[in-house]
């Protein structure tokens, strides 16, 4: 079985997968990364949204060897260990979650937009893509242009 | 066993006796707290039937849903069990509830945590309230469904609080050797004047030693309350942020295989044969296994598994609803439409009739659950709102005893009434016992869309007499709505919960359109009926069941009248609510979402309103039908939903229901197609994103006072209907079918 490194949540990781096992499932089953979720494996529903070199990606469309040698970050590895992004914290401060499932990969799209856009207009929130089956959209919005003024 | 100290709690509701024939003296409830035996205090709630009083009832038998509905039932069937519920404090200063509801984004464990913190004084960071695991002498009260859950847990919940710490204000008492009543407390912990302060965990084991508590049990006054009222974020909101948050399939359950199932092609099709030889030669494949729904395939991943799943060759026999598709459908419900009553004579009728698509419940989290089961035992690991119902189907399935089945209550990424129902329980239990080991058992989105379970088709025919003579004011002299719809699977969860208090006639579901179904409007001869069309298919409850289609409709029509009689669809609203409270939600979201402004052609405002489990609801919204999708803009609500307890989780379901209202009246649907549902996954379902959502959503919360009402799906009806309205008055054309792009 190949074997391939790279760095997860700042760690050099290295793990032996299939070469079309998509990076969601060497996330959840081979490494425990249980962040990322699955929600249709077809990269439609967006809730396995991460980083690889700070782009907001979905990992159930990327294999392990499309991230060799990057930066992998999943919702655990966004703030240092015991903090809060500032997404996160706006997250909480607009209550925005309600069943949860979608938020990770929410926040990691908001977190990357405001990386590219730091105040980005209700245009550039509209193109965010990740279903919120709950409907928490709104206090999305809400939340992303609070932490984009902080 | 409980030790004998009953306390009267405050809670002295009075209820009818049983189901809506039940006969027989009235009689009425009380809860007694005390205290269960335990080295730290554990205090559990029950109830007593005490003598009939005569001032004190409600009417007998049930009128429908004006005098009661399905949350009044849940209160029964939350009351008539013993042992119910259980506070505990522990020696660590933690408030432990274990909350018997599922947790599925409504917010209930944090709305349970305040009404604790609240009651006993506690800090709300400490209070824990972990989901209860299924206990089958709950049966269908640990059922979650009907927007009951605050509404049948308020009494209870506050009465073991107060109980708790009246006990712990003894236990103080009793340790410093002053007067209880000189005692407050504040803070997760008991004050003396002197500034001494002992806390709860400190005072657990005496005070569950504690005799007879010395200051009152009562629950204390709305008029001291601290948090109850306070909007708060959720208080898992942190763990969802971070990603910590478990759901069924993130669980540790060691060595738990990765399972999947391959699905039929068309609903409920069986398996007659398959070939899994070169599957089984596959890496990291361990077993596959038939079942009564498919052919499961375990293996090392998900991705083995889901790989696998295309290398088995599976021969099938037909489904249960083979070569039909919704014009099928659509005919038989509109056969199953009794004639409509005749207008008379110097009056005008006008006629509608809509129909309304499949909805999958579309959760985010796929169906899942976790199995290992084992020949004396099992330990299934799933989010229900139904545990009982899924321990007993489990066991069934398994052929062992319910009290051999370990049932955890995880938390859902979703729900929408979905996890009423436990099939992906089911089958991961039978796949454990197959292969002797335990199993993590998903269903992929396609298989969660094609054998989800759907809201069923339904079909409205609608009449409003009014009266057309000159000089007569204009009256609605009569309204009738006959519906019908694909029969609604209701044996599960807060739906056994009404077939066990006895609405089963003519059919569950006819039963609970009657109760459920009341016109706000004084409409003088009001006929609302539904018929069900039996089909072999997975349907289910969905958010606000049959009034998401029905209301809906009828708001349409309120909006067609009013133009008929020349008034607008506030000043036609205003006219003819029952109730000043229906009047009030409608006065603020059109003085809040400035009703009546100019809008430019292509744009309009629509509105609606909704009451239901003792709550209203009234939803403005601003559409923008000029480009080629019409866009919701702004959306405005008005709720009154008696007592509030976390303002922030009100909205919060206020916000989800009008992202509901979108998306049901605009986008998404599910077709049938000769006996299978043609979308598969979010990319055909065209469930909002966040370009189809409302660019600002205010709710205002008015009332507020006495008992707290339902909320988790009492908005979804008004916000359709405005969303409805809204697309009516900005293209002029007149919605009948649902979604209106399908």
């Amino acid at each position: 079985m190949p074997n391939y490194s790279f760095k997860l949540n700042g760690q050099n990781v290295k793990v032996d997968a299939p070469a079309d096992m998509p990076l969601l499932w060497v996330l959840r089953d081979l490494l425990g990364v249980t962040g990322p979720k699955y929600g249709c494996g077809v990269g439609v529903c967006r809730a396995c949204t991460c980083h690889v070199n700070g782009q907001a990606v979905q990992v159930c469309m990327l294999t392990a060897a499309d991230v060799v040698g990057k930066r992998v970050t999943t919702i655990e590895g966004l703030a240092p260990e015991g903090g809060l992004h500032p997404v996160q914290q706006a997250w909480i401060e607009e209550d925005v979650a309600q069943c949860g499932f979608c938020q990770p990969g929410q926040i990691m799209q908001a977190a990357a937009l405001l990386k590219s856009k730091p105040s980005p207009s209700d245009a550039d929130i509209d193109q965010i893509m990740n279903v919120c089956r709950c409907g928490t959209y709104c206090r999305i919005r809400k939340a992303i242009k609070r932490a984009a003024a902080t | 066993m409980p030790a004998p100290t009953p306390q009267d709690a405050a809670s002295q509701d009075a209820v009818p006796s049983g189901g809506p024939t039940a006969g027989g003296p009235l009689t009425r409830r009380r809860f007694l707290t005390y205290v269960v035996a335990a080295p730290v205090l554990t205090v559990a709630a029950s109830s007593v039937i005490a003598p009939g009083n005569a001032d004190a009832v409600v009417p007998s038998p049930p009128q429908p849903g004006d005098h009661f509905d399905l949350g009044d039932v849940m209160s029964i069937a939350t009351k008539q069990n013993q042992d119910l519920f259980v506070l505990e404090v522990t020696p660590e200063n933690r408030i432990i509830f274990r909350v018997p509801r599922a947790e599925v984004g409504q917010g209930i464990t944090t709305a349970l945590a305040i009404i604790i913190a609240d009651e006993i004084d506690a800090r709300l960071v400490d209070v824990d309230a972990p989901l209860e695991d299924a206990r089958q002498d709950l049966g269908t009260a640990q059922s979650t469904g009907g927007s009951s859950s605050v509404r049948s847990l308020w009494d209870p919940v506050r009465s073991i609080a107060a109980e708790a710490r009246a006990r712990l204000v003894t236990a103080a008492a009793q340790r410093w050797n002053v007067s209880a009543d000189s005692l407050t407390t504040r803070d997760t912990a008991v004050w003396a004047p002197d500034g001494r302060s002992a806390t709860y965990g400190s005072l657990t084991e005496a005070a569950a030693q504690v005799d007879q508590p010395a200051v009152s049990t009562d629950p204390k006054p709305a008029s001291e309350y601290k948090l109850i009222g306070t909007a708060t974020p959720r208080i898992d909101a942190r763990s969802i942020v971070t990603g910590a948050a478990k759901y069924a399939l993130d669980v540790d359950v060691p060595d738990a295989l990765p399972t999947v199932v391959i699905r039929p092609p068309t609903l409920k099709g069986k398996v007659q044969s398959y070939d899994a030889s070169e599957a089984l030669n596959m890496s990291g494949v361990v077993a596959v296994t038939e079942l009564p729904t498919g052919v499961a395939v375990s293996a090392k991943t998900f991705h083995q598994a889901l790989k696998a799943r295309s290398a088995v060759d599976v021969t099938w026999g037909s489904g249960t609803v083979d070569g039909v598709s919704d014009e099928d459908i659509e005919s038989r419900l509109t056969a199953a439409i009794p004639p409509m009553t005749p207008a008379l004579p110097s009056t005008q009728k006008l006629d509608a009739t809509f129909s309304f698509a499949f909805v999958n419940h579309a959760p985010m989290e796929v169906g899942s659950a976790v199995a290992d089961v084992h020949s004396d035992s099992a330990e299934i690991w799933v989010a229900s709102k139904s545990p009982t119902g899924a321990q007993s189907a489990v066991a069934s399935a398994v052929g062992l005893s319910a009290d051999q089945v370990t049932l955890h209550v995880i938390r859902a990424g979703g729900s929408f009434g979905r996890r009423i129902y436990h099939e992906p329980a089911v089958e991961a239990a039978r796949v454990s016992k197959a292969i002797g080991h335990p199993v993590k058992l998903m269903w992929t989105r396609n298989d969660d869309m094609r054998h989800g379970r759907v809201r069923p088709r339904s079909h409205h025919q609608l009449r409003a007499v009014y009266t057309d003579l000159p000089a007569v004011p204009r009256e609605v002299l009569s309204y009738e709505h006959r519906a019908s719809c694909v029969e609604l699977d209701l044996g599960s969860g807060t739906g056994q919960a009404l077939i066990d208090a006895g609405y089963v006639s003519p059919t569950i579901g006819a039963a609970f359109f009657n109760i459920s179904q009341v016109c706000p409007y004084n409409f003088g001869v009001v006929t609302e009926s539904l018929n069900e069309v039996s089909y072999d298919m997975p349907t289910a409850t969905w958010r606000s069941v049959y009034s998401a289609q029905a209301r809906t409709a009828e708001e349409i029509l309120v909006d067609e009248i009013g133009k008929a009689i020349g008034k607008n669809p506030v000043e036609m609203r205003s006219m003819f609510l029952k109730t000043e409270k229906a009047r009030a939600v409608l006065d603020k979201v059109a003085s809040e979402g400035n009703w009546g402004r100019a809008m430019l052609p292509g744009t309009a405002q629509g509105v609606a309103l909704h009451a239901e489990y003792r709550s209203l609801a009234a939803c403005l919204v601003e559409i923008d039908c000029r480009g080629s999708n019409p866009r919701v803009t702004k959306a405005v609500m008005a709720l009154d939903v008696g007592r509030q307890i976390n303002p922030s989780g009100v909205r919060a379901q206020a916000m989800g229901s009008v992202i509901d209202g979108i998306s049901t009246v605009l986008l998404a649907g599910n077709h049938m197609d000769n006996g299978a549902f043609r979308e598969g996954s979010f990319s055909d379902f065209k469930y909002a994103r966040q370009a189809d959502a409302p660019l600002t959503c205010d709710v205002h919360l008015v009332g507020g006072a006495g008992e707290p009402g339902g909320v988790g799906e009492l908005c979804v009806p008004a916000a359709a209907g405005a969303v409805a309205n809204a697309y009516a008055r900005a293209t002029g054309k007149k919605p009948r079918n649902f979604p209106i792009n399908f």
